[in-house]
């Protein structure tokens, strides 16, 4: 797996030519290859693979993955659908995902929502128009000891008020 | 307690390291082990009478024991997709001890004759799988993985599995199908994963703290470990605390000892002002205990049973006087509701029904008949689906009616006082 955190430097083109793994990324694959009884089983490493160099994974994608895994496009569509962490649509450079499950809740978590709320001026799962933030609600992040919390991009955020969420979000570069 | 077995290198700086876990004594056990034959390192694990830290709590030797003869290979399946809502406790192990995880991976290999793991973690614990991956790496340039175990002669590969995102792939089968590159369809059993398992081959899935304990077991034998504890509920557990508490945690506590002990460890209530309402005691799929109930019971297996509760995944959400129970279920269901994977109609149609109701009756626009429609709608999902996630909504659901019946009636009264207002408006 690469570390390039998600959401990171979006590389798509209009006609999703370039949304291609790059030939490190197929080398990773294929060294995890004989890891697995089959193929079909590089589906979900593959998927990440695409998500961590372009951020999201466009339909030009699901069929170049589809050929590598050697799979039917509409096989790699049923499984980016049926998680929740793969984006069909570019997501903003800054993924706030926002716990709302009960630990979360009993402590605010509904206070930060409305916060992001109030200074985005954008719905969930939206970019910002800028292209810097978006805002998702997320089910239990496992983290509950620190609760309320988020996850931006793939960092936790621990023991959050708005306040904190906020000056955390002014410092992000 | 005297001696902690799963969090005494917690506090450990560079404890993830293996030259650390190695001056504390660890990846010593496993040479132990790897001198016994198999089946003895697995009668060790069922004298010590560990049960799988999952959820289920099923004892973990007899759960090895299931394993047929068979010329297939044998896989072994670390389940970390720790997504219980209120449960941390796989990331404290696999933050801060990974090496105890890896060493107990080895030993359990041995046991049940397997030559590949996988542990399947799930997406959301990414700085934890960076964490991990390193200390695996380590593993593999010590020699302690790879083609030639300790120059034993016997091969260990043990390949880190991301998932993306579905709380359905902690259902053991689900998790299969999920690394077989699938949807996290659930599966019918039987036939069981240790007949027929990944790849259809024989496959042993555990929770990452059943892994853990495993080494110290190997280490002290089955019978030191079973004397910790009570009766059936063997060892010690990691106890997650999570809401209303002074300090919220992780606690590593012998099973058996009563919940009052473990608020007390956790500074007790948050406000003075408002003392216990209500605990969750094992995850959010099991029924909620009052305060009086949880002040009385004690935090082992049979103890939460005969409280009518469970066990569960040890993930404690503590609420104090003034929540509203009726938002806290609202929130719960809207998590099932969420997550169901939908490939059976009673849980697809039911998570989604119970949940709406739940939210009109915060939101005051519940009808009458919608309390004996969220009864009715458990009725047909309790038992009715390929696996337990329904249930896992109903047991909360019917818990809190019972116990907060007259909230639930109020936010009903709430209801009708607004649907009155509006006819006459």
């Amino acid at each position: 797996m690469t570390q390039a955190p998600n959401g990171g430097n979006h590389r798509a083109s209009a006609d999703g030519t370039s949304h291609r793994l790059s030939p490190a990324a197929i080398a990773t694959l294929e060294l995890l290859a004989p890891r697995y009884a089959n193929r079909e089983a590089l589906l979900l490493p593959a998927l990440w693979l695409v998500q961590d160099e372009f951020g999201w994974i466009s339909e030009a994608a699901m069929q170049h993955v589809a050929e590598v895994v050697g799979v039917s496009p509409v096989r790699v569509l049923s499984v980016v659908t049926f998680y929740h962490m793969y984006h069909e649509q570019p997501p903003g450079r800054y993924n706030v995902q926002v716990c709302h499950n009960l630990s979360c809740s009993l402590l605010g978590a509904e206070d930060l929502l409305a916060r992001l709320h109030a200074r985005f001026g954008v719905g969930l799962n939206t970019p910002t128009a800028d292209g810097r933030f978006m805002v998702q609600r997320v089910e239990c992040l496992g983290a509950c000891e620190h609760a309320p919390v988020c996850q931006v991009n793939d960092a936790f955020v621990f023991d959050l008020t708005p306040e904190k969420l906020e000056s955390h979000l002014d410092a992000l570069p | 307690m005297s001696e902690p077995i799963l969090s005494r290198n917690f506090g450990v700086p560079g404890s993830h390291r293996l030259a650390t876990y190695v001056e504390r004594g660890g990846w010593r056990t496993f040479r132990k082990a790897l001198a016994m034959p198999p089946e003895q390192v697995v009668g060790e694990v069922k004298k010590s009478g560990l049960r799988g830290r999952g959820g289920a709590g099923f004892p973990t030797g007899m759960k090895w024991g299931f394993l047929p003869p068979t010329d297939k290979p044998i896989y072994l399946c670390v389940n970390a997709d720790e997504s219980e809502p209120g449960t941390f406790k796989d990331r404290y192990i696999l933050d801060l001890d990974p090496h105890l995880l890896i060493e107990g991976i080895v030993i359990t290999c041995w046991a049940i004759k397997s030559s590949d793991c996988f542990i399947y973690i799930r997406g959301e614990y990414e700085s934890s799988r960076r964490i991990l991956q390193a200390a695996i790496e380590e593993a593999y340039t010590a020699g302690y993985l790879g083609p030639n175990v300790d120059g034993k002669g016997w091969r260990l590969d043990v390949t880190l599995h991301k998932g993306a995102g579905a709380y359905i792939c902690g259902e053991e089968t689900g998790l299969l199908e999920s690394l077989e590159g699938k949807r996290g369809y659930p599966r019918i059993k039987p036939p069981f994963p240790a007949v027929v398992g990944l790849f259809g081959c024989p496959t042993i899935v555990n929770n990452v703290e059943t892994i853990a304990a495993v080494p110290w077991i190997l280490e002290h034998g089955g019978e030191a470990y079973a004397a910790i504890g009570v009766g059936k509920s063997t060892g010690t557990k990691l106890w997650c605390v999570s809401g209303h508490v002074a300090k919220p945690g992780l606690h590593e506590l012998p099973l058996g000892e009563p919940f009052a002990e473990l608020l007390r460890l956790c500074g007790g209530m948050r406000d003075a002002g408002r003392p216990l309402k209500a605990v969750i005691p094992g995850g959010s799929s099991v029924p909620v205990l009052t305060a009086a109930e949880a002040m009385a019971v004690n935090l082992d297996y049979e103890s939460l049973a005969a409280a009518g509760s469970m066990l569960g995944s040890a993930g404690l959400i503590v609420m104090e006087e003034g929540t509203d129970m009726v938002r806290a279920l609202a929130v719960l269901t809207r998590f099932y509701a969420d997550e169901s994977c939908g490939q059976c109609t009673p849980c697809r149609e039911g998570t989604s029904w119970v949940n709406d109701i739940l939210w009109r009756l915060v939101e005051g626009a519940a009808s009458p008949p919608d309390l004996d429609l969220v009864q009715g709608l458990c009725d047909n999902m309790l038992g009715k689906t390929i696996c337990v996630l329904a249930d896992a909504m109903v047991l909360p659901v019917r818990s809190f009616l019972k116990k907060f019946q007259p909230e639930f009636e109020a936010a009903m009264a709430r209801s009708r006082a607004r649907s009155a207002a509006a006819t006459h408006a």
